[in-house]
């Protein structure tokens, strides 16, 4: 009788309970923990609610490391987050394990994504669907120290455009002393940091060729152009001398010490260097080689998890159609320092102007995305190449060849 | 009624002997810490075992796939590599640990001076945060001009080493900070093996004229011998199990260059949380509980009293 009583009472508390909560609708959002994004992101969500005063969102943030593993474990429990934050690699992975659902069309018109959003959006689409959106995306530049630039008598205000100006520049500022060890370098190398997108993305394309084809499904560097890309990379150190692959244990550490003139970095490293108090920066476009620019972008987007239905998912919509807003983006830059994805909010002449931004949103224009299916092992596969003809001599051709059938190997075995 | 009653009690109160208490009272104690074992890690470990059998990648459902996770690693190269490397954690890293160890403790033995100061010393690096200790390390073993170790060889006129960055030199690199950072526990271990040894053997050998070899020999490692086995068997386990040293110290390239650094566990982390291949890291992690158990048990029987 009295247990009896006991559950009454506890239902009507729920019911009370659940009853308040259904005059405002309450979704949850998750992303990573990062200092600036989650600040960022709690300014769009105080905006939002005050838009919309019947939506109630709830911020989660994980720590990077588990991130994608309480996501996964978390969806597929019939849990966790209404709108999730995603890298774009990770798509696939999150496409087959129906974590998330493809963009409801009368909220997100293609049409309209697709001239609006910088051509990088198309690493969202899968099967004629999108998936997410993203409010901000980075992409590449070279990252130069004007003190080191200044007195090696080069211009500190007019950074290398083609790749003979960046070798003859890399040349001038390198030091070493008399035993031939590395003093200072001309340029940081650091394949395990963005060297190896440089080098997918950029190099090889100015060489005349391409990575991958079948939407990143084959790998076909293990040509001329792949090899005239390694070779130019690898004699950096072996030949010119203007780098070493380890010095100051990786790039961005060589460059924030000051013993490293150039460094090629993305716009996520931008926080870092601006506490650099010892010298000047300045950030160039990569540099052009053959006559050809090309890039490497990468993005966080925004999706909408598949158990999402009624309310939640009007509500999720607005939430998500809010944060890729114009708007929105402008915060993100102000708060996070990423490019807007938009190219209205992104190429305003202010932006372009700007000395910092400028040459990260020209790179934007002619950007590639890797479709990578496992980042970090596609990744080892070029870091690992680079080290077998640096460390052990290899031939370029056979480490090229080595990494191409490692890398496919990778794929292959994802897409089963 | 209260009869009845009463009878019934006293079966549940008054026949139980002192013994009977003393054992629900026991196991009434032990069943907290059982409970949280057999949850927390037995039922686990069990469900690795299904786990290696399955495909499992997280994202979607698992499904049964038989063998085809062990022979999928048979044929990894990198597996074997790996297994390698793990080899030589274990038969560099323990005897050299122990022998280290036992030196030490043997002679800090009879130290008088400044005694439990040097202890202290010995036993500082075993409370560092392994992965704070990898760290400072790895700018110790940096190119110039930033190398610790780099700075002193050619300040001494030799030529750089590479240290990190070589596939030959970058595992015994790793292994010095992981050695010196257990060597604190072991110097202890031994140093209460060295006491428990009652003095008066020693006198009653140093009357009979035998040398301090002899004594050494004949009566000091002897006596210590369940010491060894532990410390042997305890220092095998850390060292097949080696991870924060060398993740922290080729953060970069997680036990590069070229894999010459990487142990299984390292393996079964980036399999597991990099590529969320699940089922496959079960399976390397079935492999690693198997080596560990053959390990410990060839180890018990070789050094177990005759």
């Amino acid at each position: 009788m009295r247990l009896r009583k006991i559950i009454a009472g506890l239902a009507f508390g729920f019911s009370f309970i659940t009853a308040n909560a259904a005059s405002a609708v309450e979704i949850e959002y998750w992303q990573y923990v990062f200092d600036t994004r989650v600040k960022a992101m709690d300014q769009l969500i105080q905006k939002f609610q005050a838009a919309n005063p019947d939506i109630k969102v709830k911020h989660t943030t994980f720590p990077y490391a588990e991130y994608q593993t309480k996501v996964a474990s978390a969806i597929t429990a019939g849990q966790g987050p209404d709108v999730v934050q995603l890298f774009y690699g990770w798509l696939d992975g999150f496409v087959s394990g129906k974590l998330i659902q493809p963009l409801p069309k009368d909220a997100f018109a293609q049409d309209k994504i697709e001239a609006e959003f910088f051509p990088i959006i198309a690493a969202m689409k899968r099967n004629g669907e999108y998936y997410g959106l993203p409010t901000a995306v980075r992409s590449l530049a070279l990252f130069y120290n004007k003190k080191l630039f200044q007195t090696a008598g080069l211009d500190p205000n007019k950074p290398p455009q083609t790749i003979e100006e960046f070798i003859a520049a890399a040349e001038k500022v390198a030091k070493h002393d008399s035993s031939g060890n590395m003093l200072s370098e001309g340029f940081a190398m650091d394949m395990a940091g963005q060297d190896h997108q440089w080098w997918r993305e950029v190099l090889i394309r100015q060489n005349g060729g391409v990575p991958y084809t079948d939407n990143d499904r084959k790998v076909v560097y293990n040509s001329e152009a792949g090899l005239k890309a390694l070779q130019f990379y690898v004699d950096l150190q072996k030949k010119l001398k203007v780098g070493q692959v380890g010095f100051m244990d990786e790039a961005q550490a060589a460059f924030k010490g000051g013993l490293a003139a150039m460094t090629i970095d993305g716009t996520f490293r931008l926080g870092a260097f601006s506490s650099i108090k010892a010298f000047e920066w300045g950030v160039t476009e990569l540099p052009a080689m053959n006559g050809v620019r090309s890039n490497y972008a990468s993005y966080f987007a925004n999706a909408i998890t598949s158990k999402v239905t009624g309310e939640k998912l009007e509500a999720a919509k607005k939430f998500l159609a809010y944060v890729s807003s114009p708007e929105a983006m402008d915060i993100w830059m102000k708060v996070v320092g990423e490019l807007p994805a938009r190219r209205s909010a992104a190429l305003t002449s202010a932006n372009l102007a700007d000395p910092i931004y400028g040459p990260f949103l020209k790179g934007l224009e002619y950007a590639h995305t890797t479709l990578f299916v496992d980042e970090a092992a596609q990744r080892q596969t070029a870091i690992d190449m680079v080290n077998r003809v640096l460390i052990q001599n290899q031939d370029p051709k056979e480490a090229l060849a080595e990494a191409a059938k490692a890398e496919q190997a990778i794929i292959d075995r994802a897409a089963k | 009624m209260t009869t009845a009653l009463s009878a019934r009690y006293g079966l549940i109160r008054g026949n139980l002997s002192l013994r009977q208490k003393r054992v629900l009272w026991a196991w009434s104690f032990l069943a907290v810490p059982i409970a949280f074992y057999s949850i927390i890690r037995f039922w686990p470990t069990l469900e690795a075992f299904t786990l290696s059998f399955t495909d499992w990648n997280l994202l979607r459902p698992a499904s049964f796939v038989g063998f085809d996770n062990y022979i999928r690693l048979a044929n990894d190269p990198l597996f074997w590599q790996v297994f390698r490397n793990s080899a030589v954690y274990l038969l560099i890293g323990t005897p050299v640990s122990l022998v280290l160890s036992f030196v030490i403790a043997y002679y800090l033995d009879r130290v008088n001076f400044m005694h439990g100061f040097i202890r202290a010393l010995y036993f500082l690096p075993f409370l560092t945060t392994a992965a704070a200790m990898a760290w400072v390390w790895r700018w110790f073993y940096q190119p110039l001009p930033i190398g610790v170790l780099n700075g002193v060889l050619t300040w001494l006129g030799l030529s750089q080493q590479p240290f990190l960055r070589s596939t030959v030199q970058a595992l015994p690199a790793i292994l010095a900070p992981a050695i010196w950072a257990g060597l604190g526990f072991q110097v202890i271990i031994f140093m209460a093996g060295l006491r428990a040894i009652p003095l008066s053997y020693y006198e009653a050998a140093r009357i009979d004229g035998l040398s301090e070899l002899a004594i050494l020999r004949k009566i000091t490692i002897p006596l210590l011998k369940p010491t060894i086995v532990f410390l042997v068997v305890f220092s095998s386990i850390g060292f097949l199990r080696i991870f924060d040293q060398v993740y922290n110290m080729t953060f970069n390239d997680p036990g590069g260059p070229l894999n010459t650094t990487k142990p299984i566990v390292l393996m079964i982390y980036q399999t597991a949380f990099k590529s969320m291949e699940m089922g496959y890291a079960a399976a390397q992690t079935v492999v690693l509980f198997l080596v560990l158990l053959v390990v410990s048990l060839i180890q018990l029987r070789l050094l177990k009293d005759h």
